[in-house]
């Protein structure tokens, strides 16, 4: 504990041996220093922290993953699926390693989704942290982009079918709509030329990309500091040593924190890698145990479970391209929310009612949605899907009327933290 | 600014550096816009799958009346009706359920832009994927059958999102595509010998 406390404080003593001879060349003490055991983190987080750093840790997983996928997957309209069904069958630990990537997928993005829950529940979208917000947007943009074509690369008959209703959503933009879709698929359908750009895509470009999002984010929260769940600013009371005093070192305490996170969630992981891997047709669909059929529909397409909140929604509006426009700006509307709410209060811990009451309604719509999204576009639901829909744009448009209502309970000056 | 200022051989001149800064800036902007050209360029159909584009035939003789043949174009699927004078008569009857009757916002050649949608009245060709998010329509031809509902012209019913089109492919209230179904370019050489993809004013391949 003393030797932590000494590197918290003060210059990086000066090393000898290896270590003296390496941080002259390289700066890992000051990094350390830096980023982790100087990096002041508010002490208290709730479970609601878990989920950045399982992003974190699921993002290796699909590296690692996906590194070894490339190695026996082999592109191309006649050998991809049969590659994917001779890594399933035949390459030593195949199974294995492609359902730890498609069950990733999902996990990816449930750990995602409950990390920028997190940001809705305690406002941590909102000032000084809005550039980060937006880093973490561009993350998910950059994710949605990647397991799509991710999703289109097997080359089963719901990856051609999911990859032609996507690319054809670009059809409605006007004017330049159709030459545009005809240039994505580099064909005058889904075809070759497609899968392998979305195979250069998924396994080249968009990692990168993404690494270097995520790299940003970051840095980014190294700068301004985690909000907390009670939305106040730790840095606004330092103690005598300069640190805030409502601040612990995120190494160790977090780090410790964080590896119990792992553990739970590899338990719960690798459950459903051993024992559902498809997850009941929801992480890897029916349909798509059968190769691509250009001539043959599935009798009812739905993206995976990721996607059909922002589906039921292209589905809910008659008009195609209403329905694509209202698609695109349900994602786009998260980009605004730090200017949306205008609450003076961050944290929903001290939020008025009528703002837990919309939190509440959106939560539900969007997981309604996600429902219906998986549904027929039928009868009552699409009725359904239609009212989650308003709800759902009713809770980011009305958002700068109901976050000033009400009278929001009085913040404390420091955090809420019962010691153990 | 003042201490900008140098006197002697070592003085800067400001300005001018700022307007060779912003000149090799610009110089550089341009050259990676005409850089990227080339790879842009790289992702339209290649002259492989310009050549695969090439037309398709079918003898629409060997299509019984009131049966349809798929044939592919452009991998695309094309839907060859050969309509009965019914069919075709009862394409008359149901204007009030129709979004577009007279195809106006809808793709096609000049010569199918009339009530058949057709060269010929009683052969329909369509581009078979839906106009809404590209499935394929499956075929309802029965009027009025129990499954599609009293008022069911006969058509055409997409099972992604419901969509449904009457038999010359034109869209029908209440479904979520807004637009008819396309029609190729094609072309009778010799009578009922359909060709895909080619007529008037697009001869042979693209």
């Amino acid at each position: 504990m003393a030797a932590v406390q000494g590197s918290q404080s003060g210059p990086t003593p000066e090393r000898k041996g290896f270590l003296g001879w390496l941080n002259k060349r390289l700066p890992v003490d000051e990094f350390m220093r830096s980023q982790l055991t100087g990096y002041y983190a508010p002490k208290n987080f709730n479970i609601w922290y878990f989920f950045g750093s399982l992003a974190l840790l699921v993002l290796v997983l699909q590296l690692a993953t996906g590194i070894f996928l490339t190695m026996f997957y082999k592109p191309g309209e006649a050998t991809s699926f049969d590659s994917v069904e001779f890594i399933m069958r035949e390459v030593n630990f195949g199974w294995l390693i492609r359902y730890l990537h498609s069950t990733g997928a999902s996990a990816f993005f449930i750990v995602v989704y409950l990390h920028m829950f997190r940001a809705f529940l305690y406002g941590s979208y909102r000032a000084p942290r809005e550039l980060l917000w937006i880093l973490g947007m561009l993350v998910y943009l950059a994710l949605m982009a990647e397991a799509f074509m991710g999703y289109v690369l097997p080359w089963g008959n719901m990856s051609f079918w999911g990859a032609q209703v996507i690319v054809n959503l670009f059809s409605t933009i006007p004017a330049i709509g159709p030459p545009l879709v005809e240039w994505i698929r580099g064909d005058y359908g889904i075809a070759d030329a497609t899968l392998n750009r979305f195979f250069s895509l998924h396994v080249v470009a968009v990692p990168l990309a993404l690494l270097l999002l995520v790299m940003l984010h970051l840095v980014a929260l190294r700068q301004t500091g985690s909000n907390n769940p009670d939305g106040i600013e730790i840095k606004k009371k330092l103690g005598p040593d300069g640190h805030p005093v409502d601040g612990i070192p995120f190494h160790p305490y977090y780090t410790v924190k964080d590896v119990v996170g792992v553990g739970v969630f590899f338990v719960l992981f690798t459950i459903v890698v051993f024992f559902v891997p498809t997850f009941g047709g929801l992480f890897l669909e029916g349909p798509n145990f059968e190769p691509a059929n250009p001539m043959s529909t599935p009798e009812h397409i739905a993206p995976v479970w990721y996607f059909t909140p922002y589906y039921a929604i292209l589905r809910a509006v008659p008009n195609q391209r209403m329905g694509a426009l209202l698609m695109g700006l349900a994602v786009f509307a998260f980009f605004l929310m730090p200017w949306l709410d205008r609450s003076p209060v961050k944290s929903i811990r001290y939020k008025p009612f009528i703002s837990k009451v919309a939190l509440a309604i959106f939560a539900v719509s969007f997981v309604s949605l996600g429902y219906l999204g998986l549904q027929p576009a039928e009868g009552s639901y699409v009725m359904l899907a239609r009212i989650f829909s308003v709800l759902y744009f009713a809770f980011f448009v009305l958002m700068p009327i109901y976050s000033r209502m009400g009278t929001p309970k009085p913040v404390p000056e420091r955090v809420t933290y019962h010691a153990h | 600014m003042a201490e900008n200022v140098v006197v002697g051989d070592d003085a800067v001149d400001l300005s001018r550096r700022k307007f060779l800064t912003t000149a090799t800036v610009a110089t550089g902007a341009v050259g990676a816009v005409f850089a990227a050209v080339p790879f842009i360029a790289s992702w339209a159909p290649s002259e492989r799958a310009r050549a695969l584009g090439a037309p398709t035939e079918l003898d629409v003789s060997k299509i019984e009346p009131g049966q349809m043949a798929i044939v592919t174009w452009r991998r695309q699927p094309i839907y060859v009706v050969r309509r009965t004078p019914e069919m075709v008569e009862h394409l008359k009857g149901h204007d009030e359920l129709l979004k577009d009757k007279d195809s106006e916002s809808s793709e096609q050649p000049p010569y199918a832009k009339n009530l058949f949608r057709a060269r010929l009245p009683e052969v329909l060709v369509l581009i078979g994927t839906c106009t809404h998010l590209g499935c394929l329509p499956k075929q309802r031809f029965e009027a009025a059958s129990p499954e599609m509902g009293a008022s069911w012209p006969g058509g055409f019913f997409c099972p992604c999102h419901g969509s449904r089109f009457d038999l010359a492919g034109r869209v029908i209230n209440g479904s979520p595509a807004s637009v008819n179904l396309k029609v190729p370019p094609y072309d009778y050489p010799s009578p009922l010998k359909l060709v895909v993809g080619v007529d008037e004013t697009q001869k042979g391949a693209a």
